[in-house]
């Protein structure tokens, strides 16, 4: 398949896609259900006010800060408990019960312990996201074949040794997929984790649309932000995946 | 020929579902300094058990391992194992394995050995390359280089050349060969093929099925390069296919 039918493919579908939803909204004269023109315009006049790019600034400091706060976490974590089999038997139960626990959930214990600052949104994050990069991270380390570290052992490397040049780079393509799904899931519960009463973000500007007048068009809008934006930070995260060092785990 | 390692009474079982699996019994053999010794067995007789045992990887339920008259304890440098399915690091440069094993010497010293070495199994101009960009036969040849640039005394060697096709199994033996008449080691081969066996070993031990005991030895009294196609060749490769109970399919 060529380059530019990559590209047509999935431009053709979004095409239809929209068509049909402007169709839709024609056919049954909806009121109140926005066409695409209207998300479009709707989009200009945040632009023009400059209010879109505070709400989305802000809505990528939390889930930069979650995020990160949640990388040096859990992938620290993920490597002790992949490393330890103590570490792993004591803390994986635990971890396993957490982790189904909704972020919505965590909103009132969130509100209780950090207020409705920036502080509620950002343990949201963290908390959705710091668990698939201690599973990926742990699995990693589990998955590491015995022959490299037999390898390493048989050249009487020190400890210390073994783990910054074979165990952590060994497990690093997994630690990536693991920050990738992070990643993915912090900017997932952005819109819940701002539900909290701030006043901006791309979540604010959602709840907010629909309780301040039923600006649907905005609502619409504020969701395929947050679906373009999404779409941009996992291509990003896409390029660790093209470290050389990583390569073995991905060509081919 | 003084001995290198004196293998006494080793014995080896792995609990199973079905009660102990004994896999090694009584295995005694010496390896005398720079010889290369060559272990046959139909396959899953306990020939890796062995060699792991011998490198220092595993634990035998009883019996010694003296290398140099001390007892043998753990892994060390001073042998390196060559384990079938290869353990160049993938994440590393050709380069960066041959110098992973270096410690002490200064940044630029590690460097030159390396490539010494990576010249010596012909991997020049491949220093940079990741192993995932090496063909099978180019790994095998990282692999024994990352073992040769340490000095190891000894070389443990699992089917190292298995993986790959006829012909480049051929030319690593050569290789390999090479090599060991440039720098003497002792090698302990583990191998399915005695062709292969023939053509690199001093001496072949032939492994029963298990529990695996020293079923038979044989001299390989022919001076290097071997001609595999002698009839004095061919004949000893027939007695050992006969001890490993291959006789009535073998040429």
């Amino acid at each position: 398949m060529g380059r530019l039918e990559q590209t047509l493919s999935p431009l053709a579908v979004v095409a239809a896609l929209i068509a049909a939803w402007w169709a839709a909204v024609e056919v049954t004269g909806s009121a109140i259900f926005p066409t695409p023109g209207q998300v479009v315009t709707g989009t200009f006049e945040l632009v023009r006010d400059g209010t879109l790019w505070q709400h989305i600034a802000a809505s990528l400091l939390r889930v930069g800060s979650g995020f990160l706060l949640a990388v040096a976490v859990g992938v620290p974590l993920g490597l002790w408990m992949g490393w330890v089999p103590r570490a792993f038997t004591t803390l994986n139960p635990i971890f396993q019960m957490l982790r189904p626990i909704s972020p919505i959930a965590w909103i009132p214990i969130a509100i209780l312990w950090f207020g409705v600052g920036n502080g509620s949104p950002i343990y949201l994050i963290f908390i959705s996201s710091v668990f698939p990069m201690i599973v990926q991270t742990t699995a990693g380390v589990h998955t590491i074949e015995r022959r490299y570290l037999r390898a390493a052992e048989n050249f009487g490397v020190s400890r210390h040794t073994l783990f910054r040049r074979v165990v952590i780079p060994a497990a690093l393509p997994q630690i990536i997929v693991g920050m990738r799904i992070g990643l993915g899931v912090a900017w997932l519960v952005v819109v819940a984790a701002e539900m909290i009463a701030l006043r901006s973000g791309l979540g604010y500007l959602i709840i907010d649309s629909r309780n301040a007048g039923n600006r649907y068009d905005l609502v619409v809008a504020g969701m395929l932000i947050i679906g373009l934006i999404g779409l941009l930070l996992d291509a990003g995260m896409r390029l660790l995946e093209g470290l050389e060092s990583v390569q073995w785990r991905y060509a081919r | 020929m003084p001995d290198k390692i004196v293998v006494k009474d080793l014995r080896r079982s792995f609990a199973s579902d079905e009660g102990p699996l004994r896999v090694l019994e009584d295995v005694s053999f010496t390896v005398g300094d720079g010889e290369v010794i060559a272990v046959v067995g139909p396959s899953g007789c306990g020939k890796s058990t062995l060699l792991n045992i011998l490198a220092g990887f595993d634990r035998p339920d009883r019996g010694e391992i003296n290398v140099d008259g001390a007892e043998r304890s753990g892994p060390s440098s001073k042998g390196i194992l060559i384990p079938q399915h290869g353990s160049v690091f993938p994440w590393l440069t050709v380069q960066q394995n041959l110098m992973f094993g270096l410690d002490g010497a200064a940044y630029a010293e590690k460097v030159a050995l390396a490539d010494h070495y990576a010249a010596m199994v012909g991997l020049k101009g491949f220093e940079k390359s990741y192993p995932h960009e090496l063909s099978g036969g180019m790994l095998k040849r990282a692999e024994l280089a990352r073992a040769l640039v340490v000095k190891p005394e000894i070389l443990y060697m699992d089917e190292p050349f298995s993986a790959l096709d006829a012909l480049m199994n051929l030319r690593m033996r050569s290789e390999l060969l090479r090599i060991l008449s440039e720098e003497r080691h002792t090698v302990v081969l583990v191998t399915h093929d005695v062709e292969e066996a023939i053509h690199l070993a001093n001496r072949i031990l032939v492994l029963s099925a298990r529990p695996a005991t020293i079923q038979a030895a044989f001299e390989v009294p022919f001076p290097h390069p071997r001609k595999l196609t002698s009839p004095e060749v061919q004949a000893l490769r027939v007695s050992i296919l006969r001890e490993l109970g291959v006789d009535r399919d073998a040429r």
